[in-house]
This record gives C-alpha cells, sequence and structure tokens, in this order.
C-alpha cells in the first residue's frame, strides 16, 4: 500500500471537490449579477449578516456585489421543507438528484488544473485514457434527468426526461467526434500529455478551431443551457425535468448544471487552450518553485471562469432553439462538419509527416 | 499513472476489489432478469447500468483502462440511455403484467446453455500464467493491433454496423420511395 498516495489523493481529491462548490455557489451568483447588468437591472444587492454593516467602506461594497447572497440561498434551500408529492415513484424520485449530481462531480477527477506543487502532480488521477473517462463520466449524467423525469410521474417532467435524453445523445456523438481531432494531432488520450504538446506546439485552438467551435456548441447542449435548455424550457414545459422537486433536491439539480458547466469550462481550457500554461512570462514549462506551480493553478483558473463568464453572456444574449432546429443542428450540420475536419486533420498530418 | 498501476499490483486491494465487483456484476446481472420486488422495465434497466458499471470495474482490475471507459461510455451512456427512452414511451403496465411463457422461457434456457458451454470451452484452454495482455492500458497496442492483425474481422463487423443503421433509417422513413 502506498500511503503516501492515498494521503496526497485524499487531500487534492477534498480541495478540488471544495473549489468546485465554491464556484458553483459564486457561478450562480455571477449568473444573477451578469444577467442583471445585461438587462439593465441591480441584481442581488441586499443580502448580508448583520455585523458586515459595521465594516466601514468594504461591508456595503460587498453587499452591494451581492457576496452573501449564496450562502442565504443554500440556507434556504437546506431548511425549506422536503416535499414528495403523491403518486412519485420513491425510489427513483430520491435517487435522481444524486444520480445527477456524482457524474457532475466525478467528471473534473481527470482535469489537470495545475503543474506539480513539490513533487505532487496537480490532478486527482492522471488516466492513460482522460478524454474517454470523461466522456463516459458526462454522458452518465443524462440518468439522472431521464429518471425525474420518469420518477415525477407527471407529463412536462416526462418530455423534459425525453427531450434531454434525445438531446445529449445526440449532441455526445458530435462531441466525441470534434475532439478526435485533436487526439489525431497530439496522439495522446492523456489530458496532461495534451497540455505538454500545447506547453511546447501552442494552443490546439489554432490548429483546429472547427473542433474547437463544434466542441463548445455541444457543451452548451450537454450542459442544458441556453439556447439548447429545451429539457427545461419554462415556456412549454414548467420547468421540465424538476418541476416536481422542492427543497435540496432541487438544489442537487442546480449543483449538478453548474459542477458540469465547470467540468466543460475546464476540458475547454485543457484541451483547445493550454491548460496551465501561457506562452509568456515563462509559465509554459514545468515549474521551478512553488510561486510556479501556484501561478500556474491561477492561470488554469482564470481561464476556467472566462469559459464560464462566456456561458452565462450567451445565455442572457440569446433566445431558445426550437426542438427539429436542434436535432438538425447536432446530426446534420455538425456531424457531417466533425467527420469532414476528421478527415482533412488527418490528410493534413499524412502530408506533413 | 504508476502510482495507480502500483495500487492495483497491490495483490490484497485487488483481490477484494475483484470479489466486490465480481459479486456486484453477478448480483445486478440476476436482478435485470429476475428481480423478486419489481417488475418495472425501468429498474431492470437500471441495474443493466450497474451491471455494466461494474463490469467495467472488472476490466479495471486488469488494467484495460481503453475497455473500461468504452464500456461506460457505448453501453451504460448511450445504449442503455436509449433502452430506458423506449420504455418509458412504451405502455408499462402491460408489460408488468405479462405472463412468462413456456416458448419464451424454453428458448432463453437454451440460449443460456449456447452462451456456458462456449464460455466452458474457452475458460478450458486458457493456460494460466501467460505473459501479460498486449492491452494494457495504452490505446497504442489496441489500435495497432486491431488495424494489422484483426483488420478483417474489425471490417466485417463496421460493415455489419453500418447494414443495420441503412436498415433503421430505411425502416423508419414512413414513404419507402
Amino acid at each position: 500500500m502506498d500511503w503516501n498516495f492515498i494521503i496526497f489523493s485524499l487531500v487534492k481529491i477534498a480541495v478540488v471537490v471544495g473549489v468546485v462548490q465554491g464556484l458553483v455557489a459564486y457561478s450562480v451568483l455571477a449568473e444573477r449579477k451578469i444577467s442583471a447588468w445585461i438587462q439593465d437591472r441591480v441584481g442581488p444587492n441586499r443580502t448580508a449578516p448583520p455585523f458586515v454593516k459595521f465594516i466601514p467602506v468594504l461591508g456595503p461594497f460587498l453587499t452591494r456585489l451581492g457576496i452573501f447572497q449564496p450562502l442565504a440561498d443554500g440556507l434556504k434551500f437546506m431548511f425549506k421543507e422536503d416535499f414528495t408529492p403523491a403518486g412519485v415513484k420513491k425510489i427513483y424520485f430520491f435517487l435522481a438528484p444524486a444520480v445527477s449530481v456524482i457524474p457532475a462531480m466525478l467528471t473534473v477527477a481527470v482535469i489537470p488544473f495545475g503543474s506539480m506543487i513539490g513533487n505532487q502532480k496537480m490532478v486527482i488521477a492522471d488516466l492513460n485514457v482522460g478524454i474517454l473517462y470523461t466522456f463516459g463520466i458526462v454522458s452518465m449524467g443524462v440518468y439522472g434527468i431521464v429518471l425525474a423525469g420518469y420518477a415525477s410521474n407527471s407529463k412536462y417532467p416526462m418530455f423534459g426526461g425525453i427531450r434531454s435524453s434525445a438531446q445529449m445523445i445526440s449532441y455526445e456523438i458530435s462531441m466525441g467526434m470534434s475532439v478526435i481531432p485533436v487526439l489525431l494531432i497530439v496522439g495522446n488520450l492523456n489530458l496532461s500529455q495534451i497540455i505538454g504538446w500545447q506547453a511546447t506546439n501552442g494552443w490546439l485552438v489554432v490548429y483546429s478551431p472547427i473542433s474547437f467551435i463544434i466542441f463548445m456548441v455541444a457543451s452548451f447542449a450537454e450542459t442544458n443551457r441556453t439556447p439548447f435548455d429545451l429539457p427545461e424550457a419554462e415556456t412549454e414545459l414548467v420547468g421540465g425535468y424538476h418541476t416536481e422537486y422542492g427543497s435540496m433536491k432541487f438544489a442537487l439539480f442546480f449543483l449538478a448544471e453548474y459542477s458540469n458547466m465547470v467540468s466543460s469550462s475546464a476540458m475547454m481550457v485543457t484541451l483547445f487552450f493550454g491548460g496551465w500554461t501561457l506562452p509568456f512570462w515563462g509559465l509554459d514549462h514545468a515549474p521551478t518553485s512553488l510561486g510556479m506551480g501556484l501561478a500556474h493553478i491561477g492561470v488554469f483558473m482564470a481561464k476556467m471562469i472566462f469559459f464560464m463568464v462566456v456561458f452565462i453572456w450567451v445565455r442572457w444574449m440569446f433566445p431558445r432553439f426550437r426542438y427539429d432546429q436542434l436535432m438538425d443542428l447536432g446530426w446534420r450540420r455538425f456531424l457531417p462538419l466533425a467527420l469532414v475536419n476528421i478527415l482533412i486533420t488527418a490528410v493534413w498530418l499524412w502530408i506533413r509527416s | 499513472m504508476e502510482a495507480i498501476n502500483n495500487l492495483l499490483s497491490g495483490s490484497n486491494v485487488t483481490d477484494v476489489l475483484f470479489y466486490v465487483f465480481a459479486v456486484l456484476t453477478l448480483l445486478c446481472a440476476v436482478l435485470v432478469v429476475a428481480n423478486p420486488f419489481s417488475r418495472n422495465p425501468v429498474t431492470s434497466a437500471m441495474f443493466l447500468v450497474l451491471t455494466i458499471i461494474s463490469m467495467s470495474g472488472l476490466f479495471l482490475l486488469l488494467h484495460a483502462f481503453f475497455l473500461a471507459a468504452v464500456q461506460i461510455l457505448v453501453y451504460a451512456g448511450a445504449v442503455i440511455v436509449l433502452f430506458i427512452f423506449v420504455i418509458m414511451l412504451l405502455d408499462l403496465k402491460e408489460e408488468q403484467r405479462r405472463k412468462i411463457k413456456f416458448f419464451g422461457l424454453a428458448a432463453g434456457l437454451v440460449s443460456v446453455g449456447i452462451v456456458v458451454s462456449i464460455f466452458l470451452k474457452s475458460l478450458a484452454s486458457i493456460q494460466p500464467n501467460v505473459a501479460e495482455p498486449a492491452l494494457e492500458g495504452e490505446t497504442y497496442a489496441l489500435g495497432k493491433l486491431l488495424f494489422t492483425h484483426y483488420t478483417l474481422p474489425f471490417e466485417i463487423v463496421s460493415v455489419l454496423l453500418l447494414v443495420a443503421m441503412i436498415g433503421v433509417i430505411l425502416l423508419s422513413k414512413k414513404k419507402l420511395e
């Protein structure tokens, strides 16, 4: 037994899960604030624990930013009555939120969020099949939504569940196909090696921009965010698959959605934007000091937060697609485009070799 | 990666995990077809998912990381989602009330018998303690084998899948021109 490995892994898991939860809480706040700014409103600017008003300048400023809003939201979800509607299928009704949260949290396990600190790699599991692992786990996320739709025993959640399972399977194919050129160029499935390749040869978004565009749009569809939030389209389906849910069980679906957003942003950064590397200030090679290691983590977080803001921004700028348009885009535009992209990349690599 | 390999090589952990996954696989597989508590098709499909996940755990213990990932990606992530999709659209009540027919039972038993005999035959032909399998973790070795040694079977399977796909598209078209 390798105790060192076990202890360091546990520490990394605890820290990563904690950071992801924090990011989720504050991305909900960011969502509310950014939507408010886009729509010329103020957003949450009142909530604060009582002692804050005694802090001179900083207190009111933080309150106006809504920094304490996530705490209040969390408390509200936890203390709200956990209501179970009559006629639901009990076991699946309780299982569905858990089944949607677990895959969402598992995806971050293979993502290298930094280079090295001391002699510890900043990744929980440096798998040789990292990308496939992520796709496998992401594809499990659909069960939560499908089960919620099925267990609620009500027609709107049912429609939401069916819509989302069709949507997620369709876009998973385009998503998987869009990454193949990246794998062809790098020649490795290991996410750390992909970042290493990008550090020496430049970011992959330059080599394969079509892949990046397909991947980004497909990840919008996979996370059920606007413009593809058909599974929870309010105007047609009340609330979609989580119509019958309340309190903490509803919060778990929310948590899953935002964790998926975090992990797909992290995947985009890792696959196409060089992960923890930056091409200048000597940040593109293995760290020589503790400060460099921390700077790499900072770079990764900054890139990831940029993409999360893009996610939020897109949500408040674009209208929802119609369902047939969504399917048409997935199957008749992106899939052929991704296949042609694979062919072109393969031919290009063949000519160069 | 090396750390995970070392952890997996520690004999005690691997043995315990093997028994855990093996028992889980068998138990869930039995519950798919013969669940004493529920005849709900969705429950069966969910146990099938669990079976596949524990089977990919067994692949992991054999250091076949690629197979484990693909197992989850293809079967648990796509095929059974489609099963559930279809089950949700069908009338479940009728399926739950249906009695087991004699012919179905006999056909099932015969096919189980055939599979078991193939399995026993191949089990007898395995020599223990041969060299490490070439599939270990790396997708490179698997890809190379598929495109050199096993090209013909690989291509035949692809053509078979293509034929099935075209057939489905043809059948699902409302008007045949």
